[in-house]
């Protein structure tokens, strides 16, 4: 028998995604997936699941999932700057923090709560057992594919995972973080569409993320970034790719995401590396970054630096007894 | 890159598109000439990779690390696994093959898919015909003689942006967009043609409707109906063959294979 968790109240965007749909691309389906596939892979692991390939996991961009355990027991875990509450079958109410697995038996009710910013993931134990969909579970509401019905979580939902045996060792690790150095981008593809002084102003001054980000991009404020003439501010359609920076006739940059078009008409100054998008998706609107270039041997530096540092974090998991309250020291710390 | 190419056309460019994708770039405007060239890579690269893998040598590991591969108007853009290659070698192979990949000469697949005109489908129809001075019915026939070509699918899953429009009928976007086109409009803005997959947001103008899906999620292998290098007739119709294939589509009954048309002399 399978575990069952049911969605007894939505909350706000959240959606069950995994490492991403390849193959689609030239089809218009863009690549969707998780913003920090590196914290997802932190809180699949923390569940017991094996980080790769990536297993399905429940995506938190603001107001997390009330959910409901209707066959257990599951074994879940949240990871990111998120925390919530369980309401065990038996009358008792517990603090949950993330960064710990906890084993949930049948009728106990977890109430996630609200993100102050950027994502989080609930991962569950043999992940969200949902359809997949041209080869992934991701959901991508434009075209109504994967997840449950090409839709966002809501209420009804019903999470298929892994029964885990009651009374097993949970995981528990110290907090993953990214550093706050600037964002490393690669130059181009179309950086000839700008004034030489708009490449020094894009590498010299602050932006701001302002409140207008969903799964497709990001939209920042700064100075703006000239281009060489009216009509360099627009191109004939090229492919573009989660981490291009578009910047339109205002000339101010629009940083794409996950979700974004397979192709578009604004200039890109420059894209964002591989290693340093899962810092995209945990700034929080109004705070501001910097940009710096790198070529692309470093950028492949980073990487494999990036995937170095997460095996050293997995490498610090370690069990606990399932019984065992809360560590010395709070886990959400107020540095965050 | 002064090295040979085919008939004196001019060098792809290679752009970086990040750390995990390369532009390849044969021009910077909407041409037949330029996207024949990217045709050619396309089907060069399709080459390559339908042999590679990952144990067969050092270039083989490079196309065995593509995820995806974007044709568009004038570039392909080519996405790959970073962890898989090194990039900078991928770049430099995929250049190599795009100076001698020349234009392809193969024509792609051919469709003719119905299209009813009706007035309510159909709401930019009269004020295109006003504005060229033409009576509907003779913009519906002149739309119907042409053979469009499918430059690339993009902006949405499964929309086609297509050439081909008889020069005459070229008309700009609507100054306010409309909030919300219908599902399988036919629509047209400047030079382009294509059909909304979803209903959508868009300011293309509305000439008719198919009931033909443009993106179908149960084709696994293939969900677009389209694909870059694809040509197109519209077959016009009327509301009752509209409403028969409307229905026989809702019912899982519609084979879209119908619709592709037997190779004809162009």
């Amino acid at each position: 028998m399978a575990g069952m968790i049911e969605v007894l109240a939505a909350g706000i965007g959240n959606s069950i995604q995994d490492r991403g749909r390849f193959g689609f691309r030239h089809m218009g389906i863009t690549v969707s997936g998780c913003l920090d596939p590196l914290l997802a892979r932190c809180a699949n692991v923390l569940a017991g699941n094996a980080p790769e390939p990536d297993c399905a996991c429940i995506e938190i961009r603001a107001v997390g999932p009330k959910l409901q355990v209707t066959s257990g027991p599951v074994r879940v875990a949240l990871a990111g700057e998120i925390s919530a509450t369980l309401h065990a079958a038996g009358g008792d109410t517990l603090a949950v923090a993330p960064w710990k697995s906890i084993t949930l038996t049948t009728g106990d009710v977890l109430a996630v709560a609200t993100l102050p910013g950027g994502v989080a993931y609930l991962a569950l134990a043999g992940g969200v057992d949902s359809p997949l969909q041209l080869g992934s579970r991701s959901t991508y509401e434009r075209a109504l594919i994967g997840g449950i019905g090409g839709r966002g979580i809501v209420v009804g939902n019903r999470l298929a995972c892994r029964i885990v045996a009651g009374a097993q060792d949970e995981r528990q690790a110290p907090r993953w973080r990214l550093d706050d150095d600037p964002i490393r981008v690669v130059l181009g593809p179309q950086r000839n569409h700008f004034k030489h002084q708009a490449l020094a102003v894009f590498l010299g001054s602050d932006y701001v993320v302002t409140n207008q980000r969903d799964r497709m991009g990001m939209r920042l404020e700064g100075q703006p970034l000239a281009h060489i003439s009216a009509a360099a501010a627009d191109i004939v359609s090229d492919g573009v790719t989660p981490g291009a920076i578009q910047v339109p006739g205002n000339g101010q940059p629009i940083i794409l995401l996950a979700d974004c078009q397979t192709v578009g008409g604004y200039p890109k100054i420059a894209t964002v590396i591989r290693a340093d998008l899962p810092r995209l998706a945990q700034l929080h609107s109004g705070q501001s970054l910097r940009f710096a270039a790198v070529s692309g041997d470093q950028a492949r530096q980073a990487l494999l630096e990036r995937e170095a540092q997460w095996q050293a974090w997995a490498r610090r998991i370690v069990a606990v007894a399932p019984d065992t309250t809360a560590p010395d020291e709070p886990i959400i710390s107020s540095n965050w | 890159m002064a090295t040979a190419h085919h008939r004196s056309a001019p060098p792809a460019s290679l752009l970086p598109l990040g750390d995990a994708a390369w532009t390849v770039e044969f021009g910077d405007s909407i041409d037949a000439a330029v996207h024949a060239r990217v045709l050619g890579f396309a089907a060069a690269l399709e080459r390559v990779r339908s042999v590679a893998s990952p144990a067969t040598g050092d270039e083989a590991g490079l196309w065995a690390a593509i995820v995806d591969v974007v044709p568009t108007f004038r570039s392909l853009t080519v996405h790959y696994d970073p962890l898989r290659c090194n990039g900078g070698a991928l770049g430099a192979a995929l250049l190599a093959l795009a100076e001698t990949s020349g234009s392809t000469t193969r024509v792609g697949r051919q469709w003719t898919i119905p299209v009813c005109f009706d007035a309510d489908f159909a709401p930019d129809l009269d004020d295109l015909a006003k504005a060229k001075a033409l009576s509907p019915e003779a913009i519906i026939a002149l739309l119907c003689q042409a053979t469009f070509q499918v430059y690339m699918i993009g902006f949405m899953p499964g929309f086609p942006y297509m050439g081909g429009l008889p020069a005459g009928l070229e008309m700009p976007r609507l100054s306010s967009p409309r909030k919300a086109v219908p599902a399988r409009s036919l629509a047209i803005a400047g030079a382009m043609c294509a059909v909304y997959p979803w209903q959508s947001p868009g300011g293309w103008r509305l000439l008719g409707r198919t009931p033909v899906p443009m993106f179908s999620a149960a084709e696994a292998e293939s969900p677009a109906l389209l694909a870059s290098g694809d040509r197109v007739r519209w077959q016009a119709i009327d509301r009752r063959e509209y409403l028969e294939i409307e229905a026989a589509v809702a019912a899982g009954a519609f084979d879209r294979r119908s619709l592709m048309a037997m190779a004809r002399d162009t």
